[in-house]
């Protein structure tokens, strides 16, 4: 049966086989005389067994199934903003990267009023801006403009 | 003793200064303002509001954030007695009995109940980790690096042992998260490690990003497409002084939870997320009336939120004395005091007196102002929960970015924030703890280069971790764990963990 754990356990096998493969690029060293391949390759041999130990007794769990994802498009919306936010923040700056952000955030994901989103979502630019990098004197990044 | 209380003049001398105070009063402020946000409890709390520290004296900064963590602590249990939302994993078992009386109209009491408790279990707490910590350090300058190896694997096993689920899904992600430590460059051989090409990583994943990601966001990303926001109940604020009755009822408990929730706090792990399990289970199993709880006990608010605050307090004795951080949540402090010049540890408290009493000190202050301040305005409190859900979490989202990216002003932080996020979101679904990976990647060049720097004193003998009799203590300590762990494995039975579990369960249900 497709538990959670069994599909858990399965990828996190084939995650630390990926980790060995790649740990051959560095010198391995020997056992009295680790290289820097060594510790990884030993991390990644508890997580091979911990992730095979998980697919045999991992029957137990609930099933893969059962689990419910209805967020999702709220989820991949949010991670899509995250994205856009490390592409963009260096680029377009702090103020104009946020404002886009959570204009989106609001008028796009959320549905609100164009009026609000507008609003809320420079208040939040700014003032965040105001407090963090003129207050508090944290550096935050400038775009085009100096804006 | 005389030396202590001299010790201590001095620490409130540097506390009680307009400047420093003014900083613990803030600490305490915001994080009470971030722990009453749903799903940011004290982890990214502390995480977010770091770089709000960035321009100040080292010790100010280490006051703010104590009282940041304090103050998240507390606001934790304001949402759940009002909202039956844990702020935190440790507030978990303060919903059942929180919520129940909010909904019998006792709101109020509870709340204060809560303050009291976390206020003498703080204080009380404080004063034991004065006279603990400086003999620990003392004793801990006999360690060299095989017993800070053992120390390190020790306390890595703890946190696995005492994770809510199984062991063994505990060990996969404590080691998951050590894989992600090695990201980097390698401290002894100079070799980038695992960065393919991407310069930034050469100092390997911040622990900053990896909270914020797994704790913070991957909360959002749960919880942001719910189709019915939870509601809040608004307690009056001439109920907030609970009956003759009430406070008879939580004296003991609030005692017990106090001891219970400090000796759990030293020990490494999840401390007050345990300590608050094992305190509510200690409170039913002792009351005259057990069929009360689930339905609004006063013990069941006072137990388990004093054993969570005095937990919090017993989990800075090995992060101060041994410069060993027991859990996600010291490791995050650890980190911050680093940024900020710190490195605890056995000498700290000899090299830099101002600040280890200093914030101790700072640490009473800080329980008094969180006493003073949070009862009279849960009101103001309370209305940040009436901000709309779908309005409150974009703004969280953006806090989450501004803290991370602010750290060391990089977006490749973002990025680890994105990936850990998403990791955490799936994890979480598929029903795994994600503390074990925060303390892994601290932990991971810690332990290695404590067992690299072993085998150079042993000429490659691996027997130097266990003949030198510290270490070989601590790795037989976890040894016996592992098995502990692994038992129910093999008999197939249910373990302490997994009744906690069923019986947080059942009382949910009721």
């Amino acid at each position: 049966m497709l538990t959670t754990d069994r599909v858990a356990g399965a990828v996190l096998a084939l995650l630390a086989l990926v980790v060995v493969w790649e740990s051959r690029k560095l010198p391995l060293g020997s056992l009295s005389n680790p290289g820097p391949a060594y510790m990884p390759v030993v991390l990644a041999t508890l997580l091979l067994a911990c992730g095979v130990a998980l697919v045999i007794v991992g029957g137990r769990a609930g099933r893969l199934a059962a689990v419910d994802w209805s967020e999702w498009r709220h989820a991949v919306a949010i991670l899509a903003v995250c994205a856009f936010a490390a592409g963009a923040l260096e680029r377009l700056g702090y103020r104009a990267t946020i404002t886009l952000a959570l204009a989106f955030m609001l008028g796009v994901v959320e549905k609100r009023g164009v009026v609000f989103t507008v609003l809320f979502a420079l208040a939040l630019a700014l003032g965040s801006f105001l407090l963090f990098d003129t207050l508090l004197r944290v550096v935050l990044p400038r775009g085009p403009l100096g804006l | 003793m005389v030396e202590t209380l001299q010790n201590l003049a001095l620490g409130f001398s540097i506390a009680l200064t307009p400047g420093v105070l003014f900083y613990a009063f803030a600490g305490c402020v915001v994080g009470t303002l971030v722990g009453v946000l749903p799903g940011i409890g004290p982890l990214a709390g502390i995480s977010l509001l770091l770089p709000a520290t960035f321009g100040l004296d080292a010790t100010r900064a280490i006051v703010m954030l104590a009282g940041i963590y304090y103050g998240a602590m507390y606001g934790g249990s304001t949402t759940s007695i009002l909202m039956r939302i844990p702020g935190e994993a440790a507030s978990v078992m303060t919903c059942i009995d929180g919520y129940a009386m909010a909904r019998k109209g006792r709101a109020g009491a509870a709340l204060a109940i809560a303050a009291v408790g976390s206020y003498v279990a703080g204080t009380v707490s404080v004063v034991a980790l004065m006279v603990l910590a400086p003999p620990l350090a003392s004793f801990a300058l006999r360690f060299g690096p095989p017993e800070y190896f053992a120390l390190l694997v020790l306390g890595l096993l703890v946190l696995a042992y005492m994770s809510g689920g199984s062991m063994l899904k505990a060990l996969a992600m404590a080691a998951l998260g050590l894989l992600g430590g090695m990201i980097g460059i390698d401290q002894m051989s100079g070799y980038f490690r695992f960065a393919y090409g991407v310069v930034e990583l050469g100092d390997g994943i911040g622990v900053v990003p990896v909270a914020v990601g797994l704790f913070g966001l991957a909360e959002i990303l749960a919880t942001a497409g719910l189709a019915t926001p939870p509601s809040v109940i608004k307690p009056k604020l001439r109920e907030l002084l609970p009956s003759r009755r009430e406070w008879s009822a939580s004296a003991w408990p609030i005692g017990r939870g106090t001891v219970l929730g400090f000796l759990i706090g030293i020990i490494p792990g999840s401390a007050h997320i345990i300590a608050s399990f094992v305190s509510y289970a200690v409170e039913r199993r002792l009351s005259a009336h057990p069929e009360e709880f689930g339905r609004g006990a006063v013990a069941g608010v006072a137990g388990p939120e004093s054993a969570n605050n005095s937990a919090t307090s017993g989990a800075f004795v090995p992060m101060l004395a041994l410069g060993v951080p027991s859990g996600p949540i010291p490791a995050v402090m650890l980190a911050a005091m680093m940024v900020h010049g710190v490195s605890p540890g056995p000498l700290l408290i000899k090299q830099q007196p101002e600040l280890f009493w200093g914030f101790i000190a700072s640490m009473y202050v800080g329980n008094v102002v969180l006493l003073v301040l949070n009862l009279p305005l849960v009101g103001v409190f309370v209305n940040l929960l009436r901000v709309p859900y779908p309005v409150l979490y974009p703004s969280i989202v953006v806090f989450c970015i501004l803290g991370v990216y602010a750290v060391n002003g990089s977006v490749v932080d973002v990025w680890i924030m994105l990936v850990m996020g998403a990791l955490g979101y799936v994890l979480r679904k598929l029903d795994f703890e994600t503390a074990p990976i925060v303390l892994g990647v601290i932990l991971a060049p810690m332990i290695e280069m404590a067992l690299r720097q072993s085998l150079a004193m042993s000429d490659g003998h691996y027997g130097i971790l266990v003949t030198r009799p510290i270490a070989g203590a601590l790795l037989a300590v976890g040894a016996v764990l592992v098995l502990l762990g692994l038992r129910p494995l093999v008999t197939r039975s249910l373990d302490w963990r997994a009744k906690l579990a069923l019986a947080g369960t059942k009382e949910e249900r009721l």
